[in-house]
């Protein structure tokens, strides 16, 4: 009986095995690459984040969403310690890249920013040409060697699905590019150095629809090779570039789970008002 | 919205939520309604009231095709998530089976005038009457549970689609026997048949709204599963 079902969906040219139902993603076969435990953060007296848990995997982009003010930057912010740069954080807890407490104070945070890199909400090009906005993280590495700059540069720009369009015009300045053409050459930028971490904060609230596409389909081609973890205010955003979402609310981690799941059948009462736009 | 008793921050959204679903309530009594019809003229051979099922139905098809394009705005304009999502999809498939019903009223009003013009058995009916009786308890059932999104109400009534069918299959072999017996009433009793199996037809659909409404409300997907095995999955008890 099974064989002759088979036969029949062979012959229509359907495979009914492949067909999925449920998540795409099972959260139990992943490797974990980013991690925190029982994580608090501080600005001052007023506590930002409370006791986050979560284990963010490899090679799989992870949305953080909620709304304003529920800490998702500052976690973000986190994972390449841009909040050392303000002197009122005080952290507890473990902040983990692949098992290494990333808040060590062996770590040297240049390294590991080359390890884990960011891209902002608006695009910041340096005020050179397209070429050496590329180049500039190998030059600071001391990389000056021509043809492996101009090797480097052109696979960042197609990584970042931009080489087509400025092939012609690398040595003219960043400026003068359009906001969705900067965007993705600091995606670039910052794939250059090759990272294993993506940090990406709101990287297309300021972009117009087509843009915005445009980088989310380099977020989906990118995370082959990267972990990504991706902060959106645009709740269809995350549900489309995502294979796992964060809902975060007041500081707290309300729910972790696979975007699929989370967007059809979230699991708290909190999510499901944030996601359908309710008073909570 | 009542699978979510918080109110969207969009009060137009809100509204446009109610609309359908009261849209669909209004679908539901007018479809209730009609099978109520279609059964009344059989029994009583009422071949006007027949007549008149058959062409409300054209009121059935027009809130049906109204309904599908209020869901198709709303998933257009609010790109619905979560239960929202649930309640659109859940209501799209609804009111296809609902329109199936009103289908299959139209059927048996058909059947009601052929058998208007024949002779009439000694027991009038009994039997189908009786099958009638007890799906349009499960159409009313559905439709309740639809409108109070309650889950154990469509558990239910789904349970008596099949005391549905055992009673469909008594009818069908009580028909045979008549048929056996005198060839002259081969005519009258396949119509009577044809009437019997659209009753069990709503039976079905009306056990189709049920599911519908336990996917909408819990987000579990109950089709083709035994109800034993309907029930484990709501409760969220491994099946197998």
């Amino acid at each position: 009986m099974e064989a002759v079902n088979e036969q029949k969906n062979v012959a229509r040219g359907i495979d009914i095995e492949s067909m999925h139902r449920g998540p795409k993603v099972n959260f139990a076969d992943e490797t974990i690459c980013l991690e925190t435990k029982d994580f608090n953060l501080f600005y001052g007296d007023k506590q930002a984040l409370h006791n986050i848990t979560m284990q963010i995997p490899k090679n799989r982009v992870t949305a953080f969403i909620g709304p304003s003010g529920c800490g998702k930057s500052t976690l973000l912010r986190c994972f390449n310690r841009m909040n050392d740069l303000i002197d009122t954080v005080k952290m507890q807890g473990d902040l983990l890249l692949d098992s290494g407490e990333i808040n060590a104070p062996s770590v040297n945070v240049a390294d590991l920013r080359r390890r884990v890199g960011m891209v902002f909400q608006k695009p910041n090009p340096f005020p050179k040409s397209i070429y050496e906005n590329v180049a500039y993280g190998l030059r600071l590495q001391g990389v000056n060697d021509r043809s492996t700059l101009d090797k480097v540069v052109e696979s960042s720009l197609k990584g970042a699905a931009l080489w087509d369009e400025v092939k012609d015009r690398l040595h003219e300045s960043a400026m003068g590019m359009s906001g969705g053409q900067q965007q993705r050459l600091v995606i670039a930028r910052a794939i250059a150095i090759e990272p294993e971490v993506l940090l990406l904060d709101e990287p297309a609230s300021a972009l117009d629809p087509l843009s915005t596409l445009k980088i989310e389909e380099l977020i989906y081609e990118l995370k082959e090779k990267y972990t990504i973890v991706i902060v959106t205010h645009n709740m269809q955003q995350a549900a489309r570039v995502s294979d796992y979402t964060a809902f975060m609310y007041m500081g707290e981690l309300i729910e972790f789970g696979a975007t699929d799941e989370l967007f059809t059948n979230p699991a708290k009462k909190q999510t499901e008002d944030y996601i359908t736009g309710r008073y909570g | 919205m009542v699978t979510n008793n918080s109110q969207h921050i969009s009060q137009q959204f809100e509204n446009e939520l109610q609309d359908i679903r009261s849209h669909v309530m209004a679908m539901g009594g007018l479809v209730e309604q009609q099978v109520a019809n279609a059964m009344e003229a059989l029994i009583t051979a009422d071949s006007e009231l027949a007549r008149e099922v058959i062409s409300l139905d054209e009121q059935v098809n027009e809130l049906e095709i109204n309904i599908d394009e209020e869901c198709i705005q709303i998933i257009a304009l609010r790109q619905p998530t979560a239960s929202d999502l649930r309640l659109v999809t859940g209501i799209e498939k609804t009111i296809t089976d609902l329109e199936r019903i009103g289908d299959e009223s139209v059927r048996i009003a058909r059947m009601a005038i052929n058998l208007s013009e024949k002779d009439r058995p000694k027991r009038n009916y009994r039997e189908l009457q009786s099958l009638g009786n007890h799906v349009r308890g499960m159409l009313r059932d559905s439709l309740d549970a639809f409108a109070r999104f309650d889950v154990e109400m469509a558990l239910r009534v789904a349970k008596e689609d099949r005391e549905v069918d055992a009673e469909y299959e008594g009818i069908l072999r009580q028909l045979m026997t008549y048929m056996m017996e005198d060839s002259r009433h081969v005519s009258r009793v396949v119509d009577m048949m044809w009437s019997a199996r659209s009753l069990e037809r709503i039976g079905d659909h009306a056990n189709n709204i049920c599911e519908h409404i336990i996917y909408l409300v819990e987000g579990k997907d109950v089709r083709h599963l035994s109800i034993e095995k309907a029930e484990k999955v709501v409760k969220g008890e491994p099946i197998d």
